[in-house]
């Protein structure tokens, strides 16, 4: 499971990287938005990949991440997934912004001379 | 708990209660929202010096943790107040003042919600200062970020949306890089708590330890693109020379949160007392401070406008700071806090006063033009431009002004820059033995960038003042010039009474490099190696 996760983390960042780094200013947002899901899958496998822990403690037992999946990368990977949504959704207004200002969808505002 | 205890949260709790109401009250009531955002920055002004003397109270300085609902550190997230903390707050405080007044005379009304943007980009940073949570830093990073995209977005326009767009993408990059250095240092360590980090990397397993320092690494990264670390900053001079002038005063400390997260992490982590990993990365800092200065130098010398030259003038001074914190020597950290709390004003004071001056001339009014166009506001406002008085002595107000800044800025005499550039060398050039090879190349650079600072400084100043056509003395109005004076007068301030602001820097430092009143506050029974023990 550990190689698909992170041949998955791997594809997902390479797309977006090579997208980021696109003139386009769609290419980049959808780089952006590959990398995040990229990072949020990184986050989530740093408390280890476990299929069938449970998230909490049973009563009486004692606190050691062998029994239970840790849950504090699943919060974070929450609080990551809001803030890239909402980052993402600010970027594509300003993204249109530009758009119609300047007329061109090139990430510097002009079409590079030929 | 007393009611004192809860001072610590109050940076973050009134601007969020300030923005809110603006956002509640809209953009009809301007005159009630002015009157919240006026009353939270006055507040947080007086908070913010409370706060000061409260985390200098005392000899071997005070720590204050504040905990979120309660729950023990390891289990919730603590806010953090000790010197420097206080000392960053109290430096947002007096831009958000200046910033603020400066904007009443017009810029708040250049576009929707500059209010309730400003009250949360005040919240974000101050956020960022008083967390000592790694994750929390993130999320109050993200908090101050998402602000500053719109106050730099703030009055439209075509220049501000290009530099906008690569402003946005290049930060959010860095803020993935941050998600992937907290989670590397996390998968790790088993915390998120920087105390608990400072107790737990020297214990890192030999064979993890190049995962943290990898993590750490990253981490740094996303630190040093905000810090507009050469190769990482050339997105700084054009947003923030496109950005309107009060955005650009509080952006620039905004490029000093990513200066105060290394000082903080990498002296926390990596400091003496962090065993196998001790000192890692400062050589790094140190190069790029250095590289940093040269680029900012080049770009000073290379400008043809004020607010690019403005722009270029924080790249020296990121660089600056790096360095300084790079050598890692207690007595330069410092005076690189001292140089920190005069070239911050000085630098937002220049922006402000940027605009004042190129008022008379073509290429600031049309800025302004466009965004009147864009927003349609043009009859009512011009109707009220006319009660700014042309008095004479404008001219030589301004002059003043840009002379005062031109000093701090370069460091020259008789004003705080100066004192600040002597604090970070003296205890170089004066330590026993001799002089190495690094630290010529900080002192060569630190000369060199004020010479070359000054020459555009110069330059730009006989440009705006002398050789321009004196047909069009600039309209001012004194809500806009008197937060330039305030500013200045901060840094004349430093000036007169260096002493007892150099004696908190120090021992600031001298807290930073040691960290462990800061862990013990938090974890009173953790064991923190000492410095040098564990080599």
């Amino acid at each position: 499971m550990e190689a698909i996760v992170s041949i998955a983390i791997g594809i997902l960042t390479g797309s977006g990287v090579w997208l980021l780094l696109r003139p386009r200013t769609f290419q980049v947002i959808i780089g952006l938005s590959l990398l995040s899901y990229a990072v949020n899958l990184f986050i989530f496998s740093t408390g280890g990949l476990r299929i069938g822990a449970p998230p909490i403690l049973q009563r009486g037992e004692a606190g050691t991440l062998a029994q239970y999946a840790d849950p504090l990368p699943q919060a974070l990977v929450l609080t990551a997934i809001v803030i890239s949504f909402a980052t993402t959704a600010l970027f594509l207004v300003l993204l249109l912004a530009a758009r119609g200002l300047t007329g061109t969808d090139h990430v510097d505002g002009r079409e590079p001379e030929r | 708990m007393s009611w004192s205890d809860h001072l610590t949260i109050a940076p973050i709790v009134i601007p969020l209660l300030a923005g809110i109401l603006a956002i509640l009250l809209g953009e009809r009531r301007r005159a009630l929202v002015t009157a919240i955002g006026l009353a939270s920055v006055l507040a947080l002004v007086v908070l913010s010096i409370g706060l000061v003397r409260i985390a200098g109270g005392d000899e071997a300085g005070v720590v204050r943790v504040y905990r979120l609902g309660n729950w023990p550190a390891l289990f919730a997230i603590v806010l953090v107040l000790d010197r420097l903390s206080a000392l960053m707050v109290l430096l947002t405080s007096l831009l958000g003042l200046a910033a603020l007044v400066f904007s009443l005379a017009r810029w708040h009304r250049a576009g929707a919600h500059f209010h309730p943007l400003f009250q949360f980009q005040l919240m974000g940073i101050n956020g960022a200062f008083l967390t000592g949570d790694l994750f929390n830093l993130f999320v109050f990073f993200e908090v101050m970020l998402a602000a500053s995209y719109g106050l730099a977005l703030h009055g439209s326009g075509t220049a501000r949306i290009r530099a906008g767009l690569h402003y946005i993408v290049v930060n959010l990059t860095a803020s993935l890089l941050f998600l992937i250095g907290v989670s590397m240092i996390y998968g790790v360590s088993g915390t998120l708590n920087m105390a608990d980090l400072a107790v737990r990397v020297p214990a890192v397993a030999a064979e993890d330890r190049a995962l943290v320092e990898t993590g750490a690494a990253i981490l740094g990264i996303a630190f040093l693109v905000k810090a507009a670390m050469w190769p990482m900053g050339f997105w700084l001079p054009a947003t923030y020379s496109a950005a309107s002038p009060p955005a650009a005063a509080i952006l620039s400390i905004l490029s000093k949160v990513g200066i105060y997260a290394i000082l903080r992490l990498w002296l926390m982590l990596f400091g003496d007392g962090a065993g196998a990993s001790a000192g890692f990365g400062g050589t790094w800092l140190f190069a790029g401070g250095l590289l940093t200065i040269a680029f900012g130098s080049i770009a000073v010398l290379a400008t043809q406008t004020m607010a690019r030259l403005a722009g270029a003038v924080v790249l020296v001074s990121s660089g600056t700071l790096l360095a300084a914190i790079g050598a890692g020597q207690v007595a330069v950290t410092g005076g690189a806090l001292f140089y920190m709390a005069s070239a911050v004003p000085a630098i937002a004071a220049f922006f402000l006063l940027i605009e004042l001056v190129e008022r008379g001339r073509e290429a600031g009014a049309d800025v302004l033009a466009v965004t009147r166009e864009a927003f349609g506001t043009g009859e009512d406002e011009d109707a009220e431009e006319e009660v700014g008085v042309a008095i004479p002595a404008t001219a030589a107000i301004l002059g003043i002004s840009f002379i005062g800044c031109a000093l701090v800025i370069a460091g020259l005499p008789p004003l705080s820059g100066f004192l600040a550039k002597l604090a970070i060398l003296m205890p170089l050039v004066s330590g026993a033995g001799g002089i190495a090879v690094g630290t010529w190349s900080l002192l060569a650079a630190l000369v060199l960038s004020g010479l070359a600072t000054v020459i555009a400084m110069t330059r730009v100043g006989i440009d705006a003042f002398w050789a321009a056509p004196a047909a069009s003395i600039p309209r001012v109005r004194i809500v806009e010039i008197g937060p330039v004076l305030l500013l200045l007068a901060g840094c004349a301030a430093l000036t007169v009474r260096p002493a007892p602001v150099m004696a908190y820097m120090d021992a600031t430092a001298r807290a930073l490099h040691s960290p462990q009143a800061y862990v013990r506050t938090i974890f009173p029974d953790a064991r923190l190696p000492t410095p040098g023990a564990a080599r």
